[in-house]
């Protein structure tokens, strides 16, 4: 036989019993050839262009499911910063954009469109500035399209003016969805250091650096990665590093076959391959039961820092060996509301917004699915964002804000979202004010490390 | 294309007859087998070849299912590559 008893069953068990799964294919496409001088013949142009090259991704991901016996949960695709792609037209409002991209999505049978984004790290451009006045409107009345502005970045520092107009968006965002607790900011990520080629949702976009159209895969697997340190119960840290390195070899390997031969079957060429272990809500696909299996008694507390760090790194690490192409985020995501053991953690008091902050240094991007008090003010929420780039720009990393302010709901409150998106406990902030700090506006310069040339 | 069927289970009289029969009516040839025990569970393995199926992928998934059923042990079918993918550089 090609490959021993325990080789096949390692495989099928990392599937059928540990809830591996390649978490998205993901077709980058380029919507810089569809601007026009009006946002009509734009749209028009959009639409015949995503029909045109992302028409067969859906059947050709099925395809691939049954042959290969490999679970593909999502069919996805990402575009250019429409913030570029409209920036010609002569629209003020962009939520039309989103609808273009949502009738699409639902048309193909896609399940998230990526891209109603803007890149705002240095500066506004009139068409930024459009885009993010859009935002609400355009994802409390759209389903499958996720929006993202990078405000900062190492290169350029932190755009403070854009830092203070996103809080002012989230709580707008929450507000015109507040029958569905403020479901819309769940499709909104804040960027520091955004990445041009990631394939995992809500901050999916087609960077103007990026070709005409390109595939990216992300792959997930936490439940892989807690079977296999559960037989290494007691075992140094040298052990267990080792043991997640290969495994997340193992899953990338599989991950870098999928995405080729869809990148084949799509004729376009194959981008990057994203190992990040994404959590879901069900029981078995946590990432804080990955730390609480290293001998914590709940994640958050002592000691979770330095085991996310290691994880993170070790996933990474085995990743990069085993794909011609690494890109995207990498590593592990923390999201609470997504995750059943964070949200346990939380119920319980063992994680505070504050560590979370703390594990944001260490994992691969940021302060994700986190339910906030619906009276919290924009500038609290823009405070918090800041914090987060800071982090991201000083440490050369991703940094991410998906915040959601429930309307009506305060602190210990649940909040639902539904899907893959969970529930959540609603997290205490500080009640100390930052409008002043807020209010002053400008930019925070780019850190002196930032200075390779 | 070759795949690799993994049988599950408690053992008992019969699996490997019964999937073989089951292959064979379907003209789908059996490559290699093997079985062993694994943390005490029964595993069987066989690598097959679909290019003569009678039957297209997707009902072939499911009447394994049917099968696995109605002998209680859990049957699986993946392609060949996938394993090469995870297990071999």
């Amino acid at each position: 036989m090609l490959f021993t008893p325990f080789e096949i069953k390692e495989t099928v068990d990392m599937f059928l019993r540990h809830k591996l799964d390649i978490r998205a294919i993901t077709l980058g496409i380029s919507l810089l050839d569809c601007s026009s001088a009006t946002g009509t013949e734009t749209r028009r142009r959009i639409r015949e262009k995503l029909l045109r090259v992302a028409g067969p991704l859906v059947q050709v991901g099925r395809d691939i499911e049954t042959e290969f016996g490999v679970p593909i949960i999502n069919k996805r695709v990402s575009v250019t910063p429409i913030a570029l792609v409209a920036a010609s037209s002569d629209d003020i409002d962009y939520a039309p954009f989103a609808k273009t991209l949502d009738d699409v999505a639902k048309e193909l049978g896609i399940d998230f469109v990526g891209g109603f984004s803007a890149l705002v790290q240095k500066g506004f451009s009139e068409g930024d500035r459009k885009l993010i006045a859009s935002i609400p409107h355009a994802l409390a009345t759209t389903d499958r399209v996720c929006a993202s502005v990078n405000v900062a970045s190492t290169k350029s520092g932190i755009n403070m003016d854009a830092v203070r107009e996103m809080g002012k968006i989230i709580k707008e965002s929450a507000a015109l969805t507040a029958d569905r607790d403020g479901l819309a900011c769940a499709k909104l990520v804040v960027f520091c250091n955004a990445p041009e080629d990631n394939p995992f949702m809500a901050g999916a976009f087609h960077g103007p650096g990026e070709g005409e159209a390109t595939l990216n895969v992300g792959v997930s697997g936490p439940g892989v990665i807690k079977a296999a340190l559960e037989s290494y119960k007691g075992a140094s840290f040298d052990e267990i590093a080792e043991t997640i390195k290969k495994t997340a070899f193992k899953i990338t390997r599989m991950g870098q076959l999928v995405g080729q031969e869809a990148a084949r079957r799509l004729n376009v060429p194959f981008g990057i391959l994203d190992l990040s272990l994404a959590p879901t809500p069900e029981v078995g696909d946590s990432v804080a039961r990955i730390l609480e299996e290293m001998g914590l008694e709940a994640a958050g507390t002592h000691g979770t820092t330095a085991a996310l760090a290691m994880l993170t790194d070790m996933v990474k690490k085995g990743g990069v060996m085993a794909s011609t192409h690494v890109g995207g985020l990498s590593g592990a995501f923390i999201p609470v509301s997504e995750d059943e053991g964070m949200v346990a953690a939380v119920r319980s008091g063992a994680l505070t917004l504050d560590k979370l902050e703390a594990m944001t240094c260490v994992c691969s991007v940021g302060l994700d699915m986190i339910a906030l008090p619906g009276d919290i003010s924009a500038s609290t929420i823009s405070a918090i964002i800041a914090d987060e780039m800071a982090i991201g720009m000083v440490n050369n990393k991703t940094t991410a804000v998906r915040v959601i302010p429930v309307p009506g709901k305060k602190a210990g409150d649940w909040a639902e979202f539904g899907g893959l998106l969970g529930g959540a406990p609603i997290m205490a902030i500080h009640n100390f004010s930052s409008d002043a700090f807020i209010a002053r506006g400008g930019r925070i310069p780019a850190p002196i490390h930032s200075f390779r040339n | 294309m070759n795949a690799i069927i993994t049988v599950v289970g408690s053992d008992k009289v019969g699996i490997i007859a019964t999937v073989s029969a089951f292959l064979s009516e379907r003209n789908i040839n059996i490559a290699d087998i093997s079985q062993t025990i694994l943390s005490g569970n029964f595993v069987m393995v066989m690598m097959v070849d679909l290019s003569k199926s009678s039957k297209d992928l997707e009902t072939l998934k499911k009447e394994f299912v049917n099968l696995g059923d109605s002998m209680g042990v859990s049957i699986s079918i993946m392609h060949e590559r996938v394993f090469s993918a995870m297990h071999r550089i």
